[in-house]
């Protein structure tokens, strides 16, 4: 055991940090949103080669150490600099794309992922398919030289400036839910295909809803065989879990110090709130410290542990504590937004966002089930 | 980074729950709880036998010169086992106290020990069972002969709290005033971390038991553990224990290496993990119903242990304000990891 950065990760760091603080221009820093500053900020992440770290070296990556991902979201966090847009294609996609895609996918789609030309978002959830992905009723049919697809889908992120979409959708209505789904990427210029924003109780819309109809999909688009979509989106949330838990800490690293200066400033001695202020701090600790012990046996084993899940499901409840503590610390302000609030309204914000944080990437209560069923060996509640 | 135990200690830990669950099944700890003096004076050289006294000792004296990460792997057993004995007492409080010779002696399994931080004010741990006392106070750190000991009914009977009076005692400097302050302030940071770790071996047992009893105890037709309100519970409690696991580790390894955050992580694994380790007892009593409300079934030995390790040194709070000391008074956020 030893908790410091060996030598190579000690001089990664400080390439990391100083790469930020030399590139990192003041308007991103915060939560910044509109498209083209983080469409150019993502190409420079690109471009020094902090995409796809741990990509292999055949697919355009560096194959460098999970360690080194974690280093390089850790010190973002730090910089308040914004990750890479990207992140559903390498994250999610890319990772599927070289398990499951063709010679020709692979080539065509993931330079492109790396390069961040072309960003990709998720067409996963519907309206009547959130947590139970096995009913999507969104229909992938035989079409001329591939599919046609037709339906809904919800809660995409970057759906509105992405250029492709990671589909599943039912190619046989009569099937049993885990069979009959297909997955397939969608050209998001194509036509048949609607973005609309989707406003939330923040009021500013960061993700949509995405209607589909008629979209002719070719044949090489295909992921894996059809009527196997299921195995195919497996691999997909297991990416998803298994590089979340630094990107969350890492935002709520950001907020624990905002927290911190807060309550140096307005805190008043109040016992209670310090109480609850070293609470958040120490559950900050526990989580990213879990993550490590998460990475350790991941760099070992080349498996990710259930860890993920645990910190996923505290990541948030915490997210949603100490936001309503920082308005707590504000008093009668709290209610003050915008340009009017502390901060340009970020605590305003943050407290209405965090609401998202237990059900977006795994409800809580799935979360739950997750723990109880794949990692104590409890029986199925369903 | 890495957050791992070493091949060795992973050894250390198999011998350990081996020797563990033969020599402590639940019924037997009962028993020795619901005896008089408590534990078992007998294992005291079986430790001492497999080498556990002298886990940080040095060679020279007699021990395996090992450090606090080998001593961690122990504290965790421990407390899963629910061990009842001087353990912690003597190796947590009093070992990093005493002279090279003393140290000889407690390595060899002559002597046990405990030390009170606070002068004759505090209460002391395992009075009623160690051969010697220490105490630290401003003038140093002392090791004792005659003084009185009251040893007061305590929740816990394994590890029962009492009184001393210096009255009429003979001190024996181990410390001197120059170096006492910092000394039984690094001993309570190692208490700390190792009740962190003790802890963390009660939530992962309660928890152990509460996940058979929920797969194998039907009601309504199935199994209770198909019940999310059930489920979910232990769900609650598998996440804080491992929250708690790595606070604790870290705790430990900033302990072992002498590192400056030990500062803030003993006392903060100290509060997370008692915390973690109650809410784990108090869900293990719900799931298993009547059963797990009477005397005869364990759960209530580990729920008392898991609440004398809260109120050590103050419930979670008074290390939660020694954190916001250094977070807000201090200095700014430390980072970690």
């Amino acid at each position: 055991m030893d908790l410091r950065d060996t030598p190579d990760e000690v001089a990664f760091r400080a390439e990391v940090r100083g790469w930020i603080e030399a590139n990192v221009s003041d308007d991103l820093r915060g939560s910044a949103r509109s498209e083209e500053p983080l469409r150019a900020w993502s190409r420079k992440l690109s471009e020094v080669g902090y995409a796809g770290l741990t990509w292999p070296k055949e697919y355009g990556g560096a194959a460098a150490p999970y360690s080194y991902q974690a280093i390089l979201l850790d010190e973002l966090a730090r910089a308040e600099a914004p990750q890479h847009i990207g992140v559903i294609g390498l994250g999610m996609a890319g990772p599927t794309i070289m398990a499951h895609g063709t010679e020709e996918q692979k080539a065509r789609y993931l330079p492109k992922i790396l390069s961040a030309e072309e960003i990709w978002c998720q067409g996963f959830s519907e309206p009547g398919a959130g947590s139970d992905l096995a009913s999507v009723r969104t229909r992938v049919e035989p079409g001329d030289d591939g599919f046609v697809v037709n339906g809904q889908k919800v809660w995409s992120s970057w759906a509105h400036i992405a250029e492709r979409c990671i589909l599943v959708g039912r190619n046989d209505p009569d099937a049993p839910p885990h069979q009959g789904l297909t997955y397939v990427i969608v050209d998001m210029h194509a036509p048949g295909v609607e973005v609309r924003p989707l406003r939330q109780i923040t009021g500013e819309a960061e993700f949509n809803e995405i209607f589909l109809t008629d979209v002719a999909v070719p044949r090489e688009n295909l992921l894996g065989e059809v009527g196997e979509g299921w195995a195919v989106a497996m691999t997909t949330l297991l990416h998803e879990r298994g590089t979340l838990g630094f990107a969350l800490t890492g935002v709520l690293d950001v907020a624990v110090r905002k927290l911190i200066a807060l309550a140096a400033e307005r805190g008043d001695g109040n016992r209670l709130l310090r109480d609850r202020v070293a609470r958040e701090w120490i559950e900050l600790q526990a989580l990213k410290l879990t993550n490590a012990r998460a990475l350790t046996r991941l760099m070992k084993s080349g498996v990710p542990g259930p860890e993920g899940s645990v910190t996923k499901l505290h990541w948030s409840e915490s997210s949603q504590r100490l936001t309503k503590l920082a308005l707590e610390l504000l008093g009668p302000e709290a209610q003050l937004v915008d340009e009017d609030g502390h901060d340009g309204g970020y605590w305003q914000h943050a407290q209405l966002r965090s609401r998202g944080n237990t059900i977006e990437a795994g409800t809580s209560e799935v979360l739950r089930n997750i723990i109880a069923e794949r990692v104590l060996g409890l029986p199925r509640s369903r | 980074m890495d957050f791992s135990f070493s091949e060795e200690q992973e050894l250390l830990r198999a011998q350990a729950q081996e020797f563990l669950g033969e020599h402590y099944p639940a019924e037997q700890v009962g028993q020795l709880a619901d005896s008089e003096k408590g534990w078992d004076p007998a294992s005291w050289p079986e430790l001492a036998g497999l080498g556990w006294t002298g886990v940080s000792v040095s060679e020279e004296e007699g021990g395996a010169g090992l450090g606090f990460l080998e001593e961690a792997v122990l504290f965790e057993e421990l407390g899963r086992a629910l061990y009842p004995g001087p353990y912690f007492s003597t190796i947590a409080l009093a070992l990093p106290a005493l002279t090279p010779e003393l140290r000889k002696e407690v390595a060899a399994g002559g002597a046990t020990w405990t030390l009170a931080l606070h002068g004759d004010r505090g209460l002391v741990p395992d009075l009623g069972v160690v051969d010697r006392v220490a105490v630290a106070d401003e003038d140093g750190i002392w090791a004792l002969e005659g003084e009185t000991r009251e040893v007061l009914a305590t929740m816990d009977p394994t590890r029962r709290l009492g009184r001393i009076g210096l009255d009429g005692a003979r001190r024996t400097l181990l410390v001197d005033a120059d170096e006492a302050l910092e000394r039984t302030a690094a001993i309570r940071r190692r208490a700390l971390a190792a009740l962190a770790l003790e802890a963390v071996g009660i939530a992962q047992r309660v928890l152990e038991l509460s996940v058979e009893h929920a797969k194998t105890r039907e009601q309504f037709g199935r199994p209770i553990g198909v019940y999310q309100a059930v489920s979910h519970a232990l769900a609650d409690t598998y996440a804080e224990t491992e929250l708690a696991r790595s606070l604790a580790y870290w705790a430990a390894w900033c302990v072992a290496e002498q590192d400056g955050q030990a500062q803030l992580a003993a006392p903060a694994a100290k509060a997370y993990a008692a915390d973690a380790a109650v809410a784990a007892c108090e869900r293990a009593i719900q799931v298993h119903g009547g059963v797990g409300f009477t005397w005869e079934h364990v759960l209530h030995r580990y729920y008392k242990r898991a609440q004398w390790i809260e109120a050590f040194e103050g419930f979670g709070h008074e290390q939660r304000a020694e954190v916001a000391r250094e977070l807000l008074d201090v200095h700014a956020p430390a980072a970690v990891a």
